[in-house]
Order: C-alpha cells, then sequence, then structure tokens
C-alpha cells in the first residue's frame, strides 16, 4: 500500500483540480441552487468530465472503462470537492459503474455500460429507507411474479434519484437480498430540497414491475461498491475540508481588528494550528484506503471507516470554525465558507455517519 | 531490499538472546554510560552485538561507528526487530538528540570522540536545556559561560535535566553575549560531568520516580573545543538538536504498538466485559474505537511522511505535527486505560493490583510530562501557526 501518489496519479490530480476551478467554481453551484434547477447539476460539464474518462475509472477495460482505480478517482473526487461541485461522479461514476462492472451481466453492461461511459445515462442507487444509514436494513420487497419480479417499497436519501434514468434499488427477495435495475420513471419520485443544494430523491416503488434481467448478479458487490462510494466521499469531504481551511487561514491574514491582523492572535492561532493537523491526518487515511481499495488488501473494509470517519470529523471541524474565524460575514448567504459547514452536515450523513463508521470499524478489528 | 530483510532476519534471529525477545519493563531499558547497571547479563550481550553492527545509530555513519543504513534498510531493520519482538538494545539523549547535531554541526574531532562512545553506549548523555526561569521561554536562559583564553568559566543552574544523576556528559545552552539579543547570545557547550562543580539532584515526580533533576554549575572550567558551531550561534543547533527530541517524543505512540504491548480493547474487554465478541459497554467501545482510529490515522501519517522523505521530498510540514499529535495521542491512550480499568487502575503500589495494573498508573503519570517536556503542545502549535501557516506574531 503506497501513501503517496505515482505520476499518473498525480496528473490526473491536477487535471482535475484546474478542470474543477475552471469550470466549476462554488458560483455555479450557487446558481443551480438560485435557479432552482430542475436536473441539479450540469448535463454538459458531467460530458466534459465524462470525455475527460473518469466516468470509467472504475470499469473494467473488457467493458470500456480504464479501471484507473479509486486512488484516480480520489484525485477527482477530492478537486471536486474544493469546489464544492455537484456532479453524478456519487451516483454514477462511483456507485452506477461500480455496481454495473462489478455485478452486471453482459446484457446490462452492454446496455448500460456505453451511455454511462459517455456521460449521457444518469443511475442512482436507491437504498436507505430510514433516517440513518443502514445498508442492512431493508424492508423493499421483490416479490416474484412470473418470470420477472414486482417491486414495492420507500427509499429515501436517493443521490440523484428523482433525474436517475436507472435507479439501482435494493430489495430483499425469497432468496436473500438483491439488486434491480429499474427504469427512473416508473418510480413515483419526490425530490428533496437539501441544506447542501445537492441532489436527493424519495422514492416509491408501487408494484413496479421488472423482468428477470433486471437483476444483478448475486454476491458482495453492494458492499465493495459502498465502500468505493465512502472512499471517495471521503476523499471529496478532504477536499472541502482543505479548501474550507485554506480560505479560513487567508481570511485570518486579511482581516483586521483592534489595528492587526485577527491571526496574529493565539486562540485562533491554536485552532488553525489543530484544524492543520487534523486535514493532514485525514489525508493520510484518505489515500490508504483508495490505495488499499486499489489493491483488493485485507484491511480495506477497515481503512475505508477510518477514512469516512476521520473525514466526517475534519469537514465538520473546518466548516464550522470556517464561520465562526470568519465572525459575522460568514453567517451571510453572500460569503461562501457557510456552503463547507452545509455540505459538511450532509456528507457526514451519507454512507455512513461516525458513529456507523466506528462501530463497523471496532467490529472489523474484532472488539 | 528482500536479501537485506533475510539477512537481517537471520541475523537477528541468531544474535538476539531469548531474554531479550521480552516485554521490557522501565527498569529493564539500557542507557549505558559509566554508571549503568544491568538487571540481566543478557542486557549487555545484546547491546554489545548490536553495537558492534552499527545497529544502535543504524542510519549514522560507518566510519563513526554507526551502521550506514539507508532510511529504508533502517525501516526493515525496525520492522524485523519489532516482528521479533526484540528490544531496543540502547535508548538515550547521545543517540536520539546529541548525535545527529554533531554529525551535522559538529567538528570532525568532536564526532571522532564522541560519537563512537555513544553508539556503544559507553557515555550518557543528558540534556541542560531548561532553567528555573526558562521553560517554554527557552531563549531567555541565564546560565553564562566566559570565555577565558582556552577556556569558558560556566556557572547556572539548569532543571529537568533527565537521568543526570546517571550521566557522563551534558550538552548545554549557554549564555555566552549578554548584551546581544537573547536568541544571539546562546552557544552550544559540551561539559564533562566529572568535574565536581557539576552537581546533579534527582527531583521527584508525580509518578513517585525522580528522573528528572536539577543540576548546578558552579565555576565549571570548559576546554574552548568542546563549543559545538561558532560562538553566539548555538540557538541554531540548540532548534535542530530540539526538532530531533520531538522525533523521538512523537515517536511514543509507535514504540507503544510494539509486540508486547497489552491493546487498548483487551483491557476495555477483560474489565468492561465481552458481548458477542465486541466490549459489552456499547460507551467504552465507542471511545475505544474513537481513540484507536486516531492512533491508526496518525500512524498513516508517519508512514506517508516517511514515504514522502525516502522519495526525496524536503522534510515538510508534517514533521511539525508529530510531536503534538504523538504525545496527546500517548496521553489519551493511558487516559483510557485507566477509564477502561475502573477502580483497578487507580492502585498505587503493593496487593491488590497486577504489575501491570500498577505499570499503567505510574505510565499515565508520565505521560503527562509528554505534552511539556521537548517544547509543550501550546508551543508547538505556536510553531505549526507560525512556520507552517505563516500566522504573524
Amino acid at each position: 500500500m503506497a501513501l503517496i501518489l505515482n505520476d499518473e496519479a498525480q496528473m490526473v490530480r491536477e487535471t482535475a483540480l484546474s478542470f474543477f476551478r475552471e469550470r466549476s467554481p462554488i458560483t455555479a453551484l450557487r446558481k443551480l441552487r438560485d435557479d432552482n434547477d430542475p436536473v441539479g447539476f450540469s448535463r454538459d460539464l458531467w460530458r466534459e468530465m465524462a470525455e475527460l474518462g473518469w466516468t470509467g475509472f472504475l470499469v473494467d477495460e473488457d467493458d470500456g472503462g480504464s479501471a484507473f482505480g479509486m486512488t484516480g478517482l480520489a484525485q477527482v473526487m477530492e478537486a471536486a470537492g474544493r469546489t464544492l461541485t455537484a456532479s453524478p461522479l456519487m451516483s454514477t461514476a462511483l456507485l452506477g459503474g461500480s455496481l454495473l462492472s462489478l455485478a452486471g451481466t453482459d446484457d446490462q453492461k452492454a446496455e448500460y455500460l456505453p451511455p454511462l461511459l459517455a456521460g449521457e445515462h444518469i443511475m442512482a442507487l436507491a437504498l436507505d429507507e430510514g433516517a440513518r444509514h443502514a445498508p442492512n436494513q431493508i424492508a423493499t420487497m421483490a416479490e416474484r411474479d412470473g418470470s420477472g419480479y414486482r417491486l414495492n417499497g420507500e427509499k429515501t436519501f436517493v443521490l440523484d434519484g428523482h433525474i436517475a434514468d436507472t435507479l439501482i434499488v435494493a430489495a430483499r427477495t425469497d432468496a436473500g437480498p438483491a439488486l434491480f435495475l429499474v427504469p427512473g420513471e416508473a418510480a413515483d419520485r419526490t425530490r428533496l430540497t437539501m441544506v447542501d443544494s445537492r441532489n436527493a430523491a424519495r422514492i416509491r416503488l408501487d408494484n413496479v414491475a421488472v423482468g428477470p434481467e433486471a437483476m444483478l448478479r448475486r454476491g458482495p458487490a453492494l458492499d465493495l461498491a459502498l465502500d468505493r462510494a465512502r472512499a471517495g466521499l471521503a476523499a471529496e469531504m478532504l477536499g472541502s475540508a482543505q479548501e474550507a481551511f485554506d480560505r479560513t487561514i487567508q481570511y485570518l491574514k486579511d482581516r483586521k481588528q483592534f489595528g492587526v491582523v485577527i491571526g496574529s492572535f493565539q486562540s485562533l492561532k491554536h485552532r488553525a494550528a489543530h484544524m492543520f493537523c487534523e486535514v493532514e491526518i485525514t489525508r493520510s487515511a484518505v489515500i490508504a484506503a483508495a490505495s488499499a481499495l486499489d489493491s483488493g488488501a485485507n484491511d480495506a473494509a477497515a481503512l475505508v471507516s477510518l477514512a469516512k470517519a476521520k473525514a466526517n470529523e475534519t469537514l465538520f471541524l473546518c466548516g464550522n470554525e470556517g464561520v465562526q474565524m470568519h465572525g459575522g460575514i460568514g453567517m451571510t448567504d453572500e460569503h461562501e465558507i457557510g456552503f463547507f459547514m452545509k455540505r459538511s452536515r450532509v456528507a457526514q450523513a451519507t454512507f455512513g455517519d461516525t458513529r456507523f463508521c466506528r462501530d463497523r470499524y471496532a467490529g472489523l478489528m474484532g472488539y | 531490499m528482500s536479501n537485506f530483510r533475510a539477512e537481517t532476519r537471520a541475523w537477528l534471529e541468531e544474535n538476539c538472546p531469548s531474554a531479550m525477545r521480552t516485554f521490557m519493563p522501565e527498569n529493564e531499558q539500557v542507557a549505558g554510560g559509566k554508571q549503568a547497571q544491568y538487571v540481566r547479563p543478557e542486557q549487555k550481550i545484546w547491546l554489545d552485538r548490536m553495537a558492534a553492527k552499527g545497529w544502535t545509530a543504524p542510519t549514522w555513519p560507518k566510519q563513526y561507528g554507526g551502521g550506514g543504513l539507508t532510511n529504508e534498510q533502517a525501516l526493515i531493520l525496525e520492522e524485523e526487530m519489532q516482528d521479533l519482538g526484540c528490544r531496543i538494545p540502547l535508548r538515550g539523549m547521545g543517540l536520539s538528540m546529541l548525535g545527529p547535531v554533531l554529525l551535522e554541526y559538529g567538528t570532525e574531532e568532536q564526532r571522532q570522540t564522541h560519537i563512537p562512545p555513544i553508539v556503544r553506549g559507553e557515555i550518557r548523555w543528558c540534556q541542560g536545556y531548561s532553567e528555573p526561569e526558562a521553560g517554554s521561554d527557552l531563549a531567555s536562559l541565564r546560565t553564562r559561560a566566559v570565555l577565558q583564553g582556552e577556556h569558558f568559566l560556566v556557572n547556572g543552574h539548569k532543571i529537568w535535566t533527565s537521568n543526570a544523576h546517571v550521566s557522563d556528559w551534558i550538552f548545554c545552552l549557554v549564555r555566552t553575549d549578554p548584551a546581544a539579543r537573547k536568541h544571539e547570545g546562546i552557544s552550544f557547550l559540551l561539559i564533562d560531568m566529572a568535574d565536581p562543580g557539576v552537581r546533579p539532584r534527582p527531583i521527584r515526580l508525580i509518578s513517585g520516580a525522580s528522573v528528572f533533576c536539577e543540576t548546578f554549575i558552579e565555576n565549571v572550567r570548559v576546554p574552548a573545543s568542546h563549543l559545538v558551531g561558532p560562538l553566539n550561534k548555538g540557538w541554531t543547533i540548540a532548534k535542530r538538536l530540539l526538532e530531533h527530541e520531538r522525533k523521538g517524543i512523537g515517536g511514543i505512540a509507535a514504540r507503544n504498538a510494539a509486540k508486547f504491548e497489552i491493546p487498548l480493547e483487551a483491557v476495555a474487554k477483560r474489565f468492561a466485559g465481552e458481548q458477542d465478541g465486541k466490549i459489552a459497554d456499547p460507551v467504552l467501545r465507542d471511545r475505544v474505537a474513537a481513540y484507536s482510529m486516531d492512533a491508526h490515522a496518525f500512524q498513516l501519517t508517519r508512514r506517508r511522511a516517511a514515504e514522502e522523505a525516502e522519495a526525496g521530498a524536503p522534510p515538510g510540514p508534517l514533521s511539525a505535527m508529530f510531536k503534538l499529535q504523538g504525545t496527546e495521542l500517548n496521553k489519551r491512550r493511558y487516559e483510557m486505560l485507566l477509564e477502561a480499568e475502573g477502580f483497578q487502575g487507580l492502585g498505587w503500589e503493593g496487593e491488590g493490583f497486577t504489575s501491570d495494573e500498577l505499570r499503567f498508573t505510574r505510565e499515565w503519570l508520565r505521560s503527562k510530562a509528554n505534552s511539556i517536556e521537548g517544547g509543550t503542545s501550546e508551543v508547538q502549535l505556536n510553531i505549526i501557526a507560525k512556520r507552517v501557516l505563516g500566522l504573524p506574531d
């Protein structure tokens, strides 16, 4: 497991950093929010991201991807996190691409992967049903109906669910849990307006009939895909934390009160230094998790739990301290620092809050 | 590299006495010196074998008795020693602090004279830095050294001179120009403690131990050749030595992960009970996990820094945080151990407690010094704020 980037990953990182800085600054997210944009991200931007190959990083070469891996995709996620870019990276590249690549039949891959890779097909994982991430507590049922299935249930916090072309629905069957590919319009969808201005939806499946060809191959694919999602989200959160931190440090150097810059006050210096440490420690955990997933290491799940837990804590810290240290201006909608704090709460809850991650880590470590 | 690993392992297996592959209690740590006392003969055998290979100081140049290993080889040696449970054969301020500074700033004569005895554990060094009126504000130190021909005449009062009462030499910060600004009149001087004018007095600490001393220096004549670096330019050397010291203290958490350390989660299971393989108390379990995850992420950060250094990156901002994080984590570990042990973590001595329980109590108290010695946590935060983040004074 390497904790430093190789040249290829470094190149992806630099490309991604300048791409998001130029093409998708935080003003883009603000505009989506203020326009009440029906899609919630820019489809043009997403096609450009697909052209850069990012949709195929987790897809095998035989299936048209590059299999470049999580370390590479984590660089993209981190860069996207710096500008709080709204995009289907999580729903479609991380989860959709992974699940199809890991558990798709040849027919499913042939049908869905080419448009997904081209940025023309949005997917969304319909998994959680309660107020917290709980991947093993699924009530949605898929009952046998002739050769196919009939799906009933309700899903919440489905990222990009309201505009997904295809939903990947987790449901119980008489033979255990399974994943089904369901056309988006077959579900009853309610868009949720989230505090971070990012996409999520509530989904109701009311006797939705699907054929036998809609079911993904059974197996451990969901666990692995979720760990990729957690590692990717941790990378995105690291980018957001780093950006909130950098902006706050700059503000401490610019803002004057009592005739001096406020960054000369020891009470703020110590908290700034503490944030620095937390960001760096989180960075190590994020790199380790991505690297362990790429090499299929035994401790990958523990490292992913570690990375997500640290990212949860650190983005929470940098978001909150960012607002506090910016003072009154940090409370205004016009200033961008508040966006980071809002994002921190939503990202924490996504795919495992800190309590979830600690419980999982302890279990994996044998206590 | 795999050759080196195999050879190293074979050598360790053949040369490390089995008694030296056991848990090392505090009183069996070997620091060498003329007053060294060995509880078991294997301690000295192990020290001599390792010293003969230069592996007490694995990365120091061979010409001064060191091992001449690359950082990567030294890491392999450390990993193999940990894996076999080999004790660290020699510890001390000569190895962790003075040696690296002499290699960088010493004259050839000073290196030839002082480094080989450090590697062999023949001379034990202590540190004359703090003074009663110069703690965190170290540069306000007042111990005076006046150059008189070929000698300095030294007078002063040092404190927190760890193990001074069992040391042979002391490296001191002394004021050589009282008229200059406080950072600019300081020099770095090596003093032989055989001089009767150097009088160490042990100080009893909250842990009951007396590893710290105060040391009085009265009319001691020190040859001018014992000055390290230029006159009045000792502060640069002093800071560099502190970097080495902080690296050592910050590494405490790493050493505790060694083979014989009792894992926190095992202690928690023993005292709080176990249910389905889990620590039965869910609140304690969450707190144990929170600590263990922070410690894990810190270890990954140390590894990342090592990999960055190996790849040729200059010592980056990461090193600034190691002392701070390492010591705070070590303190937290002992707080968690005592929390898990309940009443059994509160014994001072005597019956009713196991030796591990009593040891943890004493180590808990000792750990409190970690975030004070070598620059307090608050000083480390100041350093990060200034040097890494560029926040103004």
